[in-house]
């Protein structure tokens, strides 16, 4: 084989003195001393390599390829006691600095392990988990937003242990938790968090048009909201196909004047009633009257730029503008001098006719039923909700995130700062999408992740008929439910 | 004599029987086909594999991490019955056909141009390439900030030109939003029509117009009876590749209007997207996939066969 092996770099060697010495106008010829037809040794030689040795490469790559695949399992260098955690990329990054920086290193030496953290865009979630459980292998803890968790019951594993400890240890859940997070048989995920959705608004603003509180209902938003858009300051609030603002504030709205997407038995659709279709068309006047008609189309960052840019006067957000406004207080100033941050109020959405509502943002983890380290990832889990390492990270939130146990409530972090403090019961007042069903099941998923109560709204408000646009819910609906 | 000389040629062309397998491997049949197996295997892995799964799936009631029942053709019979996959139908086959028009117009205008010989050619046509090398996605999201609802360039640079008095809202109108998807397709796929029907120019020989034109031909009547039937074939390929990469375009939509606003967007592929990925219905999201196969096969078909025509001829 060496010998092979040398006569053959002795021939290539031959082989090329011969054609760097032919012209490069000419196509380079084989050597002329030998019969026509025939090979040269160089030719033999290279032939015999390429086929016989690529062949057998070959078959080594495919038979291991083949190895792989028959055995469904990664090659053995790529298993061990990492694990995997899937987040979002938080809208407080110092958050995910302080996961990254120390809670993480920390917990890698109390419980042995390699933790990797993997941060991605929100709407990114779905479709890497989705992929995962398909192929059967990927993150070992993924988060997920509102009632997703339901739409892979039958692909996780059941928290119901660390859920009960930390229930019991935290003054229990909110009831908002369960409804995302139990199927009705288990908890399909562990609760995190809940992102509080509040009105933003600019005080000064409300005062100039007579409001010096915010409105409680519907009608005097929709009047103050009318004298500011007049001013060129709309409200800002997006209609369009966002995981976040806006569901949070289609829901609720929806539920406030008296509509649900389902009766109580899970399988009645009953939308097409006179008080939806009064909702749809007060709406309507309201979208025209008082916000600004671009957010048909906006995403969950739109309305942060349009209010830090002094474009709009109040939207339905997390406590995030706020808390930018906090981090560069010199950054953000009003058209008067003074700092953004001290001319920032929140507040719950207004009433409707049949109360007041509101949904927030829910996050939760949950441990695919594929992960090969799933005694690591829980125990991640049990460690990261102990009260001692989860209040750093609470505390890094200043208030954008509730945590989803009673217990929090009584934090001093509320006291801190009053503009933060309605998001501290945030927790309590929520309602989940279903409602009024005790659990989100996957129907409800389905619903939220067609956007089918935000699209009827934004049907209506980009010119269909309120009647149509809520016949057109409920055809949707019950395609769902029945 | 004779006998030495036979003895001589036994020993040199006698070698060593080479293994049986090795021989095997020294027969052209065999050797074509063990040659041949790694394509095979690859385009089975990737192409036949997955579209037999995609079948399958079609044909369940499968959901993410569910394998499902055999429920036949139910979710054909469903998203028939859906008024949103019929949304998306329309649109697919407006955006596609749109775009086409105008990709292989403003393509064969600027490919006619680049044939030409002036100053700068080869920078030239290096820039008309951009559009296709920035990753669609980073372009699409510049295009989205430009189209942004509240602050618009392209609004702000219409207003300032006074050809505006208001804001125009790009993506949150419905007929807006679709004009403005197919702008930016329009935008990402002339360079490609350009760059190829320029190398199809480039194939023809310019003595064919050189002698037309001393027939006494005018420019258009050159382009008309000599250019444009030779450059047919190389123009049908290119349209074939166009439509078939525009009917199942994702990117630009998703990132745009994510199918918003209510749906007005959506195409095939969204549409499938959100209800195989976002709401687990796999079977369902398949079903909305292979909806576009009828369409996208008629179209190769008709195509190839004309190709074949025109390349007899």
């Amino acid at each position: 084989m060496i010998m092979a092996t040398t006569h053959c770099a002795r021939e290539s060697a031959r082989m090329l003195s011969l054609m760097e010495a032919q012209s490069s106008e000419r196509p380079a010829k084989p050597p002329s001393d030998r019969p026509r037809g025939s090979r040269s040794q160089w030719e033999e030689c290279m032939t015999r390599i390429t086929r016989r040795n690529v062949l057998k490469a070959g078959t080594a790559l495919v038979g291991g390829m083949a190895g792989i695949l028959a055995t469904g399992r990664a090659p053995a260098f790529a298993q061990g006691t990492t694990v995997h955690w899937l987040r979002w990329n938080d809208f407080v990054p110092t958050s995910d600095q302080l996961l990254r920086k120390e809670l993480l290193p920390a917990a890698e030496k109390a419980l042995g392990l390699k933790i990797n953290l993997e941060t991605v865009n929100g709407n990114d979630l779905q479709p890497r988990i989705t992929s995962a459980i398909q192929s059967g292998s990927g993150p070992d803890i993924v988060m997920l937003f509102n009632n997703h968790p339901q739409i892979y019951a039958e692909s996780v594993i059941d928290l119901s242990d660390i859920a009960g400890r930390v229930s019991e240890a935290e003054d229990g859940y909110y009831d908002l938790c369960r409804a995302n997070s139990d199927d009705g048989k288990k908890w399909i995920s562990l609760p995190w968090a809940i992102v509080g959705a509040m009105i933003a608004y600019r005080k000064s603003w409300f005062d100039e048009v007579g409001s010096p509180t915010f409105p409680d209902t519907w009608e005097k938003y929709r009047e103050v909201g009318k004298k500011l858009k007049a001013q060129g300051r709309p409200i800002g609030q997006t209609l369009g196909h966002t995981f976040g603002d806006a569901p949070t504030f289609s829901y609720p709205y929806l539920w406030s004047w008296g509509g649900t997407e389902v009766e109580k038995d899970g399988k009645t659709v009953n939308i097409n009633k006179k008080e939806v279709i009064e909702s749809v068309k007060f709406m309507t006047a309201f979208w025209k009257e008082a916000h600004d008609e671009g957010g048909l189309a906006w995403d969950d960052t739109n309305n942060n730029r349009a209010f830090l840019s002094q474009t709009i006067c109040a939207t339905l957000n997390g406590a995030s503008i706020y808390l930018e406004a906090l981090r560069n207080p010199d950054k953000y100033i009003t058209e008067k001098g003074a700092q953004l941050r001290t001319d920032i109020q929140h507040a719950p959405l207004p009433k409707g006719p049949a109360g007041q509502f509101a949904m927030h943002t829910y996050f939760s983890h949950v441990i695919p039923n594929y992960s090969k380290n799933q005694d690591g990832a829980k125990a991640l889990l049990k460690w990261i909700h102990t009260r001692a390492n989860y209040e750093p990270w609470f505390v890094s939130q200043k208030g954008f995130a509730t945590p989803p146990t009673h217990e929090w409530e009584t934090h001093k972090l509320w006291d801190e700062d009053k503009v933060m403090t309605p998001y501290k019961i945030a927790g309590r007042l929520g309602q989940t999408p279903g409602y009024p069903l005790p659990t989100s099941g996957k129907k409800a998923a389905e619903v939220l992740t067609k956007y089918v109560i935000t699209d009827m709204y934004a049907k209506a408000v980009q010119g269909s008929s309120a009647e149509d646009a809520v016949k057109w819910a409920e055809d949707e609906l019950k395609k769902i439910y029945t | 004599m004779a006998i030495a000389e036979s003895r001589v040629e036994t020993k040199v062309y006698m070698p060593q029987a080479p293994r049986p397998r090795l021989r095997l491997l020294e027969d052209e049949r065999w050797l074509a086909f063990v040659l041949l197996l790694p394509t095979v295997v690859l385009l089975a892995t990737f192409i036949a594999y997955p579209f037999l799964r995609g079948i399958l799936l079609s044909v369940t009631d499968a959901r993410v991490g569910v394998p499902g029942n055999f429920v036949g053709l139910a979710n054909f019979y469903k998203i028939l019955n859906d008024g949103i996959f019929r949304t998306s139908v329309y649109n697919t086959f407006l955006y596609t056909g749109v775009t086409t028009v105008f990709k292989l117009a403003l393509g064969l205008w600027l490919a006619v141009l680049l044939n030409r010989n002036f100053r700068g050619k080869a920078f030239t046509r290096a820039f008309i390439l951009l559009p296709f090398i920035i990753p669609t996605v980073l372009s699409t999201f510049a295009w989205k900030w430009m189209f942004d609802p509240t602050f618009s360039v392209l609004n702000w640079l219409l207003y300032h030109l006074g050809l505006i008095t208001g804001r125009i809202n790009w993506l949150g109108d419905p007929q807006l939003a679709m004009i403005s998807i197919i702008i930016v397709n329009i935008w990402r796929g002339v360079p490609f029509f350009a760059i190829s029907l320029l190398a199809g120019l480039q194939t023809i020989s310019p003595e064919l117009s050189e002698a037309a034109a001393i027939d006494g031909a005018r420019p258009w009547q050159r382009f008309w009876y000599v250019t444009w039937p030779l450059l047919l074939p190389v123009t049908m390929v290119v349209v074939l590749f166009s439509v078939i990469q525009t009917f199942a375009d994702f990117q630009i939509v998703y990132v745009m209007t994510g199918g918003g606003p209510a749906n007005a967007t959506h195409l095939f592929a969204t549409y499938a997207y959100q209800i195989g990925i976002g709401t687990g219905l796999l079977s369902e999201g398949a079903a909305i996939s292979l909806a576009m196969f009828p369409a996208l096969f008629l179209v190769v078909i008709i195509q190839l066969l004309y190709i074949r025509r025109v390349e007899v001829r």
